[in-house]
């Protein structure tokens, strides 16, 4: 019945020479994720400064669809909930910190405090919407789900129109966001600025997913997604953890959709239709389902795909009747292609690609050493 | 009591389409155990055949009927081009292979059609014959209920009677056992993907006149209410898509006719709750629905 | 082991992809230009824009930009702009607000535009306004009728194009009351600022209470039989129409099919005839006596030199695509463009552009004025009505002008002006 419920990423708990489980603790996890995360920052601090401002802005948003992915891949990889209603989640998150920002701003307080408070708040407020929909969440499966979720996409951004009073409708909010510290110098670039922000809060939300996953909740949500009755008689309360997957993957969901907000400066529905829920689904799957890398993978291709297959159409040189029929609808049918073609030829993604490289690179090593 | 009437007659002639194309997401689900979201593109694929047909030709039904052979070849040429050779472990794959072929499908169609509107003919007057001075049902509304009513009846009749439908069944449900009976799987496999593509071409040459126009993202809404139906009506039930096709199109008329039409994305979750809360595999699921 | 190789990998790939992005970003330095306007240099200008060419409001918008760019490859083809050849960078935002963001940016930080023109949509813009404003970029002629263009406080660098729609809800409105007075008067329009500034300027002229029924729509929602029914049933005789061209159609079709007629005044939005037409096929006599408004000359009148100019152009530099209200305003707004660069003299900078806009006085295929000035940064100011009869669109009447707030509506009357002979606008 595994086809009723949401996908399996490939087998990867046993190490396919002894059996034996490959989740040998080696000091204590936090810090080994710590250690990951202090790097990847030091790093990122490293490449602000070395590529242009709207690399920075690339990579900041990058960063900012990572959180979103990350805790998606969380729910469909690994409980097995498939949701089709992530963009909407993203939008709560937006709309929230949106409106937190321009609180602040009226009331003309500044400080750099501000920020992470609105950042918080939309957290808060996507976990909210983000329970009640996982308490119904947890009552359906496989299409039945995606039914609710994709309905939740449609409407989330209707309402932003329905109470345009508060949500200005399809024109949207805009979202004030104070320039750098100047404790960073009068000419501090700005994209630089954004990279840092959302780079920060993303490595910390997927810092704390990490543990999660390697924690005894982890352990539950993938007893869950591999066979409900056998972790039923293990005595873990099903449904309490899928609702707990729900809320945990909205809230990086919310915190995802509230950096992009920052990023743009401005909240509009149309940003968060159901075209982007389809998409953060198909940047996970893509991506590997199931594991953060992946989902790295699957935000980069976010913002690197369309961008690249623009270029790669505009290095042809065509005449303007054909031109015009190829503009915009030649990167689409190659990222379309590129979809299809990943998804035969490498059903675990691209972070299943790369593992299965790395592992026949070190087998050939130990064979060589042998 | 003139505006109910009226709402309610629209509301109905708009479902029948979408229990069409809900009926045609059944059809795979029952076969392949997949949601084709690209049922929607692929659906206007053929009716833009079907346009380039009626268009050199000048006559509609022609066009209508080559919708119909395109739509069941192209569900043939997905299986057996794509769709046969996309890992099956995941459910989710075929999902996003599916997506994918969207947007292939739809940039291919911008290429070659471009981006305007097409007009979609109807082959019979859309003006509405009254009924003690209440504009009721047109010819055209008449022919899509007929049309959706036979093939409805077809298919229930095919999978009830027919050795062909019970070998589909068989294939769908118990793969392994029917392989060793001596059915042909795989051929049933395409078989049901032509059909559901056939089906879906034809909701779609139903549905386009009432739209805005061919596009390559003309159904893409359509879609959203189709599959709506399907799930409240239940994805493994014909009947269920029929009845589901109904209900999703009466709600979006009576809500936008007194309640305002941004409120109709709301109601439409408000209705998919409200039924799957209750039966959480839709309305027509066998009561043991929920197996894990 | 294995554990290892997968960290392992994880860091490699990440620390692949930012250098890859650091590879990408490729060092042009302060070279180009001398005191280094960006998009300038002595040979070139490089401007950018945003446009829905794919997705569902590509519609009949798809052809707008590759129409200035055939006006801009003419004028290349005639020597360019103080001997500089305009080079227009078309972006693809499928009106999608979130990509606009990535594409404006691209435009601005990457690419070094001199100038963002005709950015269309009023969400997809609206979104960038601050983006651009704080990096000093000209956002010249937005392509669209909202009022948020015209704040030239808060967006200095910000000018329209399209007379906003209260200015149009206003003309429509005065012919309502001139001509069909007395007649029961119905509003639909798009759930959105379209709709309401549209219904605001209605209300203007007309008085609050005498619009009978309002109704809006939602473009998610493709069934209008319910708004048209209520008209039918309150027996409205002249519906004012604030809708895209998909939804004009869609509107008179409904009305059509319900036995409902009524006399249509449309928005500018959704009036093209050519595309109402096109998608209406067969059905396009339903459209016969549909009054719309234009403030550019009409697709169809031949003799008129714009369009000779225009069709010429479009044979020339456009593959001949066909013509239509989207290829006249293209190449109108490229001609506006031109006339603003000319304008801003030889050692073209982006405060220069900024000041010949605020001056304002260009004269061009317009049938009313620009309302260019340092405290007026809305675009054309009136508009001309028109009506279609025997299936051709053509004017009647006078232009009108007016403005958003309660100014009266006002016959305009100067004659309009004629294209320069070599269709390049000249230094005034």
């Amino acid at each position: 019945m595994s086809a009723t419920r949401a996908a399996l990423p490939p087998k990867q708990q046993l190490d396919e020479r002894g059996g034996r489980p490959v989740d040998r603790r080696r000091g204590s996890t936090l810090l080994r994720h710590l250690a990951v995360v202090l790097a990847a920052g030091l790093l990122l601090v490293a490449v602000s400064y070395t590529v242009e401002p709207f690399r920075n802005f690339q990579l900041a948003t990058v960063a900012a669809y990572f959180c979103a992915t990350a805790g998606l891949t969380v729910l469909t990889g690994l409980n097995g909930q498939l949701s089709l209603g992530h963009g909407a989640l993203m939008a709560t998150g937006a709309y929230t910190a949106a409106l937190c920002q321009t609180a602040f701003a009226d009331r003309g307080m500044t400080g750099g405090w501000l920020l992470p408070l609105s950042l918080g708040a939309a957290i808060v407020g996507t976990v909210a919407v983000g329970a009640v929909v996982g308490v119904a969440a947890a009552r359906l499966r496989g299409p039945y789900l995606a039914g609710v979720t994709l309905a939740v996409a449609v409407v989330v951004p209707a309402l932003a129109v329905t109470f345009d009073g508060v949500f200005n409708g399809e024109q949207g909010l805009s979202v004030p966001v104070e320039p750098p510290p100047l404790s960073l110098g009068p000419y501090f670039p700005y994209e630089r600025w954004q990279l840092w922000v959302t780079g920060a809060a993303t490595l910390l939300a997927v810092l704390l997913l990490a543990n999660l996953i390697r924690s005894r909740y982890g352990r539950t949500f993938r007893a869950v997604r591999d066979d409900e009755v056998a972790a039923r008689l293990a005595g873990i309360h099903v449904a309490r953890t899928q609702v707990l997957a729900f809320v945990v993957s909205a809230a990086t969901a919310g915190l995802g959709g509230a950096l992009l907000a920052v990023l743009a400066q401005s909240v509009s529905p149309g940003a968060f239709s159901l075209t982007l829920s389809l998409f953060l689904l198909m940047a996970v799957v893509i991506g590997g389902l199931g594991r953060l890398t992946g989902a790295l993978w699957g935000a980069v291709l976010l913002v690197a795909l369309p961008d690249l297959t623009h270029s790669l159409t505009e290095m042809l040189t065509l005449s303007p009747a054909v031109a015009q029929r190829l503009e915009g609808n030649l990167p689409l049918a190659i990222f379309g292609l590129t979809l299809i073609v990943v998804m035969i030829a490498a059903p675990g993604g691209v972070q299943g690609l790369l593992s299965r490289l790395g592992r026949a690179v070190l087998a050939r090593g130990r064979a060589r050493r042998s | 009591m003139d505006r109910f009437v009226f709402l309610t007659v629209d509301g109905l002639s708009r479902g029948a389409v979408y229990a069409a194309f809900a009926l045609a997401l059944v059809l795979i689900w029952r076969a392949a155990r997949v949601v084709n979201f690209a049922q929607g593109a692929m659906a206007v694929a053929a009716a833009y055949v079907a346009y380039t047909v009626s268009a050199a030709t000048g006559s509609y039904w022609l066009g209508f009927v080559v919708a119909i052979v395109a739509g069941l070849l192209l569900g043939a040429l997905v299986d057996r081009v794509v769709m046969r050779h996309v890992d099956h472990a995941s459910p989710l794959n075929p999902v996003i292979v599916a997506l994918g072929l969207v947007l292939l499908i739809q940039a291919v169609l911008g290429m070659v059609y471009g981006s305007e509107f097409r007009p979609a003919e109807a082959p019979f007057s859309r003006s509405a014959l009254t009924v003690g001075g209440v504009a009721v049902l047109s010819p055209y509304d008449l022919f899509v209920f007929a049309t959706i009513g036979v093939v409805v009846s077809g298919l229930a009749w095919m999978f009830a009677r027919t050795p062909v439908g019970l070998r589909m069944r068989a294939a769908a449900f118990a793969p392994e056992v029917s392989r060793l009976l001596g059915v042909n799987v795989g051929g049933m496999l395409t078989f049901g993907w032509a059909l559901a593509s056939g089906v879906g071409a034809l909701a779609a040459m139903l549905v386009l006149p009432t739209e805005l126009g061919l596009h390559p993202h003309a159904m893409d809404l359509v879609f959203v209410s189709a599959f709506t139906a399907a799930v409240v009506g239940g994805l493994d039930s014909p009947p269920g898509a029929v009845v589901g096709g109904l209900v999703v199109g009466l709600v979006l008329s009576y809500v936008s006719g007194y309640a305002g039409s941004d409120l109709t994305p709301l109601a439409v979750l408000v209705l998919l709750l409200a039924v799957l809360l209750v039966r959480p595999g839709g309305l027509f699921a066998p009561v043991a629905a929920r197996r894990v | 082991m294995h554990r290892k190789a997968h960290r392992g990998l994880a860091i490699a790939s990440t620390i692949a992809l930012l250098i890859t992005a650091a590879g990408c970003s490729g060092d042009d330095g302060p070279g180009s230009g001398g005191a280094s306007v960006p998009g300038v240099t002595d040979t070139e200008i490089t401007v950018g824009t945003h446009m829905p060419l794919t997705g569902p409001a590509s519609a009949g918008y798809s052809k707008i930009a590759p129409a200035t760019k055939a006006y801009f490859d003419y004028v290349n083809a005639n020597g360019g702009v103080h001997g500089r050849k305009i080079t227009y960078k078309i972006m693809d935002d499928g009106y999608n607000p979130a990509n606009t963001q990535q594409v404006v940016r691209q435009l601005v930080l990457q690419d070094k535009v001199f100038a963002v023109l005709n950015g269309l949509g009023t969400p997809t813009h609206t979104g960038v306004l601050d983006f651009l404003k704080s990096n000093r970029v000209p956002d010249l002629f937005v392509a669209s009728g909202s009022r948020s263009w015209d704040q030239p406080d808060k967006y200095p660098g910000t000018f329209g194009f399209n007379p906003d729609y209260t200015v149009e809800g206003k003309i429509l409105a005065n012919y309502a009351k001139r001509d069909l007075a007395g007649q029961k008067l119905c509003f639909l329009g798009q759930d959105d600022d379209f709709g309401r500034d549209s219904l605001a300027g209605v209300e203007k002229v007309l008085g609050a209470g005498a619009v009978a029924v309002k109704q809006t729509y939602v473009t998610s929602n493709t069934n209008v039989a319910p708004q048209i029914g209520a008209f039918k049933a309150a027996e409205c005789k002249v519906v004012v129409l604030a809708t895209v061209p998909g939804f004009t159609a869609l509107s008179i079709g409904t009305a059509a099919r319900l036995g409902y007629k009524a006399q249509w005044l449309v928005s500018n939005v959704g009036a093209d005839y050519p595309t109402l037409a096109k998608q209406l096929g067969a059905a396009a006599p339903m459209l016969e006596g549909m009054v719309g408004t234009n403030y550019l000359p009409m697709q169809n009148d031949t003799a008129n030199p714009w369009i000779q100019l225009f069709t010429k152009i479009n044979k020339e530099h456009n593959g001949d695509a066909p013509f239509d209200g989207n290829t006249v305003y293209g190449m109108s707004v490229g001609y506006l463009f031109v006339q603003t660069l000319l304008a801003a003299g030889k050692d073209l900078t982006r405060e220069k552009v900024l000041a010949a806009v605020q001056k304002g006085g260009f004269q061009g295929p317009g049938l009313v004025p620009l309302r260019f000035s340092a405290t007026d940064h809305s675009g054309y100011g009136g508009q001309r009505l028109s009506r279609v009869t025997g299936g051709v669109q053509s004017y009647f009447g006078p232009a009108y002008e007016t403005d958003e707030a309660d100014g009266s509506v006002n016959e305009y009357t100067a004659a309009p002006v004629a294209p320069p002979a070599n269709g390049v606008p000249t230094v005034s």
